[in-house]
């Protein structure tokens, strides 16, 4: 692996150019915007005519801008030879064998990710002034967004591992404290925990991965030298796996993979919005950021290259699936969309794991737009119906809602995956990015990952499938709530059509390489601006030549998945008739209602074990042997000292039992009385414990 | 002025409470004004002494003595007044005087039953002395003395302001780290027998002398004598950190205790234990010290899941705090048993870090039992509505618990696990990669206790009830806000004298969790120099060698000095 990845830097004769520019070079200022803004709402929000928002809206608003801004001069720097990316660096704290630093990094991935995070978050605080007016904890609502934006701004700027721990904890509490909003309903902090606890398990291997990489590496935690490093052949491959897996841990929980993707539809107590920013755009993406920031470790470690499977692709690959199927059960529309979201990470994940990074980041820029579309879209429709997510009390809002209901069908058309819209290139570009091509007939990729293809394409079939559901259910037939529907405000709509434009034509900045209808130099842009080339901290990759196959039967399986719902609910009441009869059928339905299983087993069987039989065994095992332990020998030594004593010397038993008289009186008398008292008392315990160390002595030598 | 510093600095840092205390006994009762304003103005002034000393401290050397005092003082048995501070100490010595003038402040006008400001302050100031004292004391007998001094008042003060199993608790405590330091007595009298100080440089034999005992004093000591004497003071500091299996007089002491009882016992006495083990009982006994690290390494680990099962088991608030310095005082322990500089420097941090964060949530425990009357966590509730304030603080130093980072806690933990991954070359590293998951489980479990914790005291309403929303569909905006409960108020949110004692709090918490630097850069020195092996000026790296290699190492020593 290490000689094609020499040959190939020998091959590329122009070097590697420095990146440059002054928004490139301060990109520390960006996390710091909404930082402040976090204490200003959070000391003096109350007092603000605003009650808190504007600070954020002001300074993700400024946010947004730098990240444009710096978008731009990345643009204007990247290199054909390859750009080397930008690293500010401050001696936090050195010493022998432990180098703290911050610092920035910036790339092509740090670019793509701010963009995302600052215009996202943006849209949501907008949104947001709309949506939670009037709530109890509008203050703290907006305080621990504008906590979150810089957290993940802070994540995604990051230049070494232990600033991502850092940072990567701290959206992991904004996540808590804004699922847990309404923590007056027990079930929300029950979500709120819930999403806490489990991202802690995950935190294990995200701790133990990080530590054998720092030793690995010979003590830093810097992102590049690691890289650089697994890259070279500088660590065995048998460290990069064991760290690789121990971090796979950390990216299950946050990015919700299997099997640790269950707090994610319980996120959903949350408010809509932070829904959107929260677990659909950003932070749930941190796990993917994680895997493509770190990718030199996984790449190598997982031998990405030249295989046909690994556990990064096949968790990614079955979380896909899992995911979708479990959309299907659901009647809350937040939860089907957090079960997408879950399938749609789980693309993510596949893709990195076959190697198709820039495929995966790129959908990672297309599944924010869209998917922030939906759920912001979710709470325009629920603000409409009364309050409820219950899709079984929609229907017929199309009218009603017309700007909700458009935004809301281009956005689950991309999801779909229909061409032109952007959820299609980008997730066939991941298809074709397996390198599985059996008879589709496409060229290039990094390994033969056929199972990932096959699961992939069934997956963009029941996606297709339960977004029809979705939309159907929500919007069309008739109104089955109370109250009188109403389209959302400005504030509202406004994000709606922004996201949804995005949804429409962010597809176009990567079309595929090889794609006939269009000049070469406009296939591409976003893996050339954004994946790194020509540099020692990211592997070569082989990109992938997608073949018209592959696409048209691409499409042809969403349509199907569209055609097949329409019908089936058409024809609902037949083929309801038919599965209640079936026993296969309502086995499969009973599993999906139940989630595979896996919620009863954390927290029906491990959290009550641990909580219960577990601590309750520790505690009585305290209490009874090692309390009782200590208390048999206090006991002990008080029967044999009283023996011994009383023939030895009645003076100090009578100073025993003058102490015991005076402990018995009432607490609080005249400091003098009792002084005296304890001191007696305190000397002949004194005393005998001299008697005690003197036979120990007296027993040892 | 300096020179003045430099010679009777830390004495009088020390003895001020002390003499304070013994001047408020002379003083009639009556007078409480000017008992208060004196205990005070005495543990201010102490702090403001102490900070004078780190401004004087010089931070390049922090690796050596400084403010050295080297006196005769019973010369019938060769121990010496020998007191000096360097890297390891300053950060415990500033913990320890900003920790009591906040008590002090928490307690005023407040006092707990039965109220008797006078003893009452008299108590922690000699408390303070004996704290103070064992942290610059370099001698041993000086030591054990402090160590000693520290029981008696803390005996009190459980027994006397105690809760209802006051006088079970109290003579616990006594009892046990008595029976603790009682065998670390004999460790160090057998080192003062066993020792030659004159390898060290000194002109006799005999010595208690830490400084000559750390250098190269030890070195002829036979392996034998040295795992027993190392046991003997392992039991001495172990009961007082507590490590499993000696800590059952932990949770009945603070359980017991008044507030600041708990506070101090939490953030200042637990740590005598663990600046036993770095300051004496490594640097004197290195050989020891590495045959015993996995039994250190493993009984931490224990500690760790253990004190947090514990912990989930618990319905006392205060009880579960307790348990859950079983679990924290766990992970400093095994930062000390990797023998290395990123361990101990990270344990050292675990102390002041512990100190301050459950120092806290003792003082919020006491609030919270104040306001409603009981610390069973199946009645509490709610305190977000009635003292969103104080619920705040709450949560934010749950949060630190829990070592999130960004927060002084995180510094204490994630190092420990980092080091465990990679301990001294002369333990097994299969051994303490273990110990590292098993400790970064604990973690898990820690955020589990702690966040049940903050749900059932924080969250929801009074009685552990929650309110029942609209069925079905989650609330969206403040629409609902008629059917949402009420703030309970004969509940009054965090006062200003309560304030005044977190505030410092609170701020070093975030501080030294976003800046580690402020401690890390005065202990790291320190703690490299306390497990370097100096025998005669030479250096060995016998810790850093193979297992068999190393046996040559210390063997070579002791054949050197033999």
């Amino acid at each position: 692996m290490t000689a094609t990845i020499f040959a190939a830097a020998e091959t590329s004769t122009e070097a590697a150019h420095q990146a440059t520019g002054w928004f490139l070079d301060n990109i520390w200022i960006l996390p710091l915007m909404p930082a402040l803004s976090f204490f200003a709402i959070l000391f003096l929000g109350k007092k603000m005519r605003c009650r808190g928002s504007d600070p954020g809206l002001l300074t993700t608003g400024l946010a947004l801008a730098f990240s444009i801004a710096a978008g731009i001069q990345w643009l204007g720097s990247v290199g054909e030879g390859g750009t080397l990316p930008v690293v500010g660096e401050w001696k936090w704290y050195s010493a022998a064998g432990f180098d703290l630093s911050v610092g920035t990094l910036v790339d092509g991935l740090t670019i793509a990710m701010i963009f995302v995070v600052s215009l996202v978050s943006f849209l949501v605080h907008v949104y947001s002034t709309d949506y939670v007016k009037g709530d109890r904890r509008y203050t703290h609502y907006f305080a621990f967004l504008s906590l979150f934006t810089a957290s993940m701004l802070l994540l995604v700027i990051s230049n070494s591992t232990i600033q991502m721990i850092v940072a990567w904890e701290l959206v992991g509490v904004c996540s808590f404290s804004l699922i847990s909003h309404w923590w007056e309903d027990k079930s929300n902090s029950g979500a709120g925990l819930k999403a806490m606890l489990t991202n802690r398990v995950g935190d294990i291997g995200l701790l133990i991965g990080v530590a054998i990489l720092f030793f690995a590496a010979g003590g830093t935690f810097s992102v590049l030298e690691i890289n650089s490093l697994a890259l070279s052949g500088g660590i065995s491959h048998l460290v990069l796996l064991v760290a690789a897996c121990a971090l796979l841990a950390a990216v299950a929980s946050k990015s919700g993979q299997f099997p640790l993707y269950t707090w994610l539809p319980d996120a959903m107590a949350g408010p809509t919005p932070v829904s959107a920013l929260i677990h659909a755009a950003t932070m749930v993406v941190a796990g993917v950021f994680l895997v493509a920031r770190l990718y030199g470790v996984f790449f190598e470690g997982f031998a990405i290259a030249g295989s046909s499977i690994n556990l990064l692709a096949l968790i990614g690959a079955a979380t896909t699936i899992f995911g979708a199927t479990l959309a299907f059960a659901q009647t809350d529309i937040k939860r089907v969309l957090a079960y997408s979201t879950i399938s749609q990470l789980g693309y993510m994940v596949m893709a990195l794991g076959v190697g198709a990074w820039t495929a995966a980041i790129f959908h990672l820029f297309t599944h924010a737009f869209f998917k922030a579309c939906l759920f912001l879209g979710s709470g325009s429709v629920s603000h409409a119906a009364g309050g409820t997510f219950d899709m079984r009390k929609m229907g017929g809002l199309k009218q009603h809602m017309p700007h909700t209901y458009k935004t809301f069908l281009i956005a689950s058309l991309a999801l779909a995956g229909v061409a032109p819209l952007a959820g299609f290139w980008s997730k066939d570009e991941i298809l074709a990015g397996t390198g599985g091509w059996g008879i589709f007939g496409g060229t290039g990729g990094n390994g033969a990952y056929t199972l990932m293809i096959v699961m992939g394409l069934i997956t963009t079939a029941l996606t297709a499938a339960y977004m029809t559901r979705c939309v159907y259910m929500t919007f069309h037939g008739d109104y089955r709530g109370e109250g009188h529907p109403h389209e959302s405000g400005k504030r509202i709509v406004v994000p709606l059509w922004v996201l949804a434009g995005l949804a429409t034509v962010a597809g176009l900045v990567n079309l595929p390489k090889g794609f006939q209808l269009v000049p070469k130099s406009w296939t591409e842009r976003f893996g050339h601006f954004i994946e790194p080339h020509g540099v020692t901290y990211f592997p070569k990759i082989e990109h992938a030549t997608p073949s018209w196959t592959l696409g048209i039967f691409s499409i042809i399986v969403a349509g199907a998945g569209i055609s097949l719902t329409v019908l089936y609910i058409k024809r609902k009441q037949q083929i309801a008739e038919r599965t209640s009869q079936s026993k296969l059928a309502s086995v499969g339905y009973n599993i999906l209602v139940n989630k595979y299983y896996l919620d009863h087993l954390y927290s029906g069987i491990i959290t009550k074990t641990v909580r219960g039989p577990l601590a309750a065994g520790v505690n009585r095992f305290d209490k009874t042997v090692i309390d009782g332990v200590v208390n048999a020998a206090g006991k002990t030594s008080v029967a044999a000292g009283n023996i011994i004593y009383n023939q030895i010397d009645q003076k100090i038993v009578d100073g025993l039992v003058n102490a015991t008289a005076i402990q018995t009186e009432e607490a609080g008398e005249e400091l003098r009385k009792i002084q005296t008292g304890k001191v007696q008392h305190y000397g002949s315990i004194m005393f005998a414990s001299a008697i005690v160390f003197t036979l120990l002595i007296i027993i040892f030598i | 002025m300096n020179q003045f510093l430099d010679d009777f600095g830390l004495s009088i840092m020390v003895f001020v409470p002390l003499i304070t205390g013994l001047i408020i006994m002379l003083i009639p009762r009556a007078k409480e004004e000017l008992i208060k304003q004196l205990a005070l103005g005495s543990s201010l002034a102490t702090l403001g002494w102490a900070i004078l000393l780190t401004v004087r401290f010089d931070i390049d050397n922090a690796s050596t003595l400084q403010f050295v005092v080297d006196t005769d003082w019973i010369t019938a048995i060769g121990s010496r007044y020998i007191m000096g501070i360097d890297g390891l100490a300053l950060p415990l010595i500033l913990l320890t005087t900003l920790i009591v003038p906040l008590c002090i402040i928490y307690s005023f006008n407040h006092w707990p039953e039965p109220a008797n400001p006078k003893s009452f302050l008299t108590l922690i100031l000699i408390l303070e002395t004996g704290m103070l004292g064992t942290f610059v004391a370099q001698d041993l007998i000086l030591f054990f003395v402090f160590f000693e001094v520290v029981l008696l008042p803390m005996y009190f003060m459980i027994g006397v302001w105690g809760g209802q199993n006051r006088r079970y608790a109290s003579l616990k405590f006594f009892l046990y780290t008595l029976f603790g330091s009682a065998l670390m007595l004999i460790s160090f009298l057998a080192l003062y027998f066993l020792a030659d100080g004159t390898a060290a440089g000194l002109d006799v034999v005999n010595t208690f002398d830490m400084r000559a005992l750390s250098d190269g004093a030890t070195g002829a000591i036979a392996r034998t004598s040295q795992l027993w004497i190392f046991a003997g003071m392992f039991l001495g500091f172990g009961v007082k950190v507590p490590i499993f299996p000696f800590h059952t007089w932990l949770p009945d002491a603070h359980t017991e205790a008044p507030t600041v009882g708990s506070v101090i016992l939490a953030a200042v006495l637990l740590k005598l234990g663990t600046y036993g083990f770095v300051r004496i009982a490594i640097p004197i006994l290195p050989e020891a010290a590495s045959a015993w690290a996995p039994v250190i390494g493993v009984l931490a680990v224990i500690g760790i899941i253990y004190g947090a099962l514990g912990c989930l088991a618990q319905k006392d608030l205060k009880r579960l705090i307790a348990f859950s310095s079983v679990a924290h005082m766990g992970f400093v322990m095994l930062g000390i048993a990797t023998l290395t500089n990123i361990g101990i420097t990270a344990a050292v941090f675990g102390m002041v870090a512990h100190g301050l964060i459950t120092g806290m949530l003792f003082f919020l425990a006491g609030s919270i039992k104040e306001r409603y009357h009981t610390l069973d966590m199946s009645k509490l509730g709610g305190l977000l509505t009635d003292a969103p304030r104080m619920g705040w603080v709450v949560a934010f130093c749950a949060m630190a618990s829990l070592g999130l980072p960004g927060l002084a806690g995180f510094w204490g933990e994630f190092p420990v696990i980092l080091a465990s991954y990679s301990p001294a070359a002369i333990l097994s590293e299969s051994m303490f990669r273990t110990f590292m998951v098993i400790a970064a489980v604990g973690t898990v479990l820690a955020a589990g206790y702690l966040l049940w914790m903050l749900q059932k005291a924080a969250f929801g309403t009074a009685g552990g009830g929650s309110v029942d929303l609209t069925p079905g569909a989650t609330p969206h905006n403040g629409d609902g806000d008629d059917h949402l409960p009420k703030a309970n108020t004969a509940i009054k949110d965090t006062t200003k004298r309560e304030w005044i004692a977190w505030a410092p709090l609170l701020v070093l918490i975030l501080g030294l969790g976003v800046y580690p630097r402020l401690v890390h850069e005065v202990v790291e020195p320190a703690t490299e120099k306390s497990l370097e092996i100096n025998v005669g000026n030479i250096k060995y790296d016998c810790l850093e060698l193979s297992p068999s290699s190393a046996t040559d190492c210390f063997n070579e020593i002791r054949n050197r000095n033999g």
